[in-house]
């Protein structure tokens, strides 16, 4: 496979949330706003690249019966470090997503990316497969939390331009499914096309 | 290289060596960041003592005191000094009474115990719904109230406070924080 088509997989082809449909728990929690939805998707594309780095490098040394636990270990401690340092550098985006940095450990995509490409694939690769998937996890927790803002709330990325309040369903859980199965359809409809 | 083989002594030893490290690092992290949460947190409880109560020109922070809030806890309050002269109180308050963990909160009084404002320090209640006790739509209709004429109880208890859609818990709990707040700095008098 070559390296360009490893990169670019994960914006459309190969998209986490909208082909794969990996890791949708923090997807419908984080999108109420477009800067939480990006805030989470670089938070997660940071753990991506690197447990993916790690994990294709130490493939080899790890038994087999025992690498998911492995893997688990090396994915918590990536995510305790963005924790740290989100904590430190970026008090204010921490307070937002704060209570979701945990929820990472358990987002299947990266597990998953772990599993089914860096334990089988060179460390660059696995870089590349990382960053990808990680882009097209934020891209598409973007386009999701812009969305959910404009029509929830009427603004995009805290500015506001509708008066008003919106329509408040789309802010909560049931306007999450909703618009990301609207967007699993377009997603598919233009695949096809 | 060849694939290590699944024997006891290689899984131990694996998990083992990847646990160590992977714990060095996050020691190393932790050292590294410890400095920088702290002086993040100073700012924001000096922001968040800034938001609660009028203006003043004293270090809060310094003059912090403990007062018994009568149940074997304590609380911190920090008294705000405009030219030596009292104009309120920023408590740093809690409640175990929350939908999921403890709640914390900052709230300001006047000197006659008036609540002037609160903010919320931190919480882990469910986001989009019990998180919106930090929004100001619920948080202001406590400003300005005193407590002797204004019960700190949500509609459903007989109240006058208008409880969060969906999270009445956490509205009861921002509640109870507050009460607490004001019977600790009632009971223990002023500095």
């Amino acid at each position: 496979m070559n390296q360009i088509n490893v990169l670019t997989k994960g914006f459309i082809k190969e998209n986490p949330i909208l082909v794969l449909v990996l890791g949708t728990c923090p997807t419908l929690a984080t999108t109420s706003s477009s800067m939480n939805g990006m805030g989470m998707g670089i938070a997660t594309t940071f753990v991506l690249v690197g447990s993916n780095v790690v994990i294709s490098m130490l493939a080899d040394l790890i038994p087999d019966k025992v690498r998911i636990p492995a893997f688990v270990v090396i994915i918590a401690s990536f995510v305790t470090i963005v924790d740290l340092l989100m904590q430190a550098y970026v008090p204010g985006l921490y307070d937002k997503l704060g209570i979701f940095i945990p929820l990472i450990v358990v987002n299947c995509i990266v597990l998953g990316r772990a599993e089914a490409f860096a334990s089988k694939n060179s460390v660059f690769s696995s870089m590349l497969d990382g960053l990808g998937m990680g882009l097209g996890f934020t891209m598409a927790l973007g386009v999701l939390g812009a969305f959910r803002e404009i029509v929830g709330s009427g603004s995009i990325f805290g500015f506001k331009f509708i008066p008003g309040d919106g329509i408040l369903i789309f802010i909560l859980a049931p306007g999450a499914f909703i618009a990301l199965g609207y967007l699993i359809a377009l997603i598919n409809k233009i695949k096809k096309a | 290289m060849a694939k290590t083989e699944s024997t006891f002594k290689n899984m131990v030893l694996s998990l083992t060596l990847i646990s160590l490290a992977a714990s060095a690092s996050l020691g190393f992290v932790y050292q590294f960041t410890k400095k920088p949460i702290e002086l993040s947190n100073l700012n924001k409880k000096l922001t968040a003592i800034r938001q609660v109560v009028p203006e003043f020109n004293n270090n809060p922070d310094k003059e912090m005191y403990r007062l018994p809030t009568g149940d074997g806890d304590s609380l911190d309050i920090y008294p705000a000094r405009k030219n030596d002269e009292i104009v309120g109180y920023a408590v740093n308050t809690f409640t175990k009474k929350g939908f999921s963990g403890n709640i914390n909160l900052m709230a300001g009084f006047k000197p006659d115990g008036t609540i002037f404002n609160i903010s919320v320090l931190e919480h882990k209640e469910t986001p989009g719904l019990g998180s919106k006790m930090n929004d100001p739509a619920f948080r202001n209709q406590f400003n300005d109230k005193n407590p002797t004429s204004f019960e700190l109880k949500v509609k459903k208890d007989g109240g006058p406070v208008d409880a969060i859609t969906a999270a009445t818990i956490s509205s009861r709990a921002f509640c109870d924080a507050v009460s607490r707040a004001y019977v600790t700095l009632q009971k223990g008098g002023k500095k």
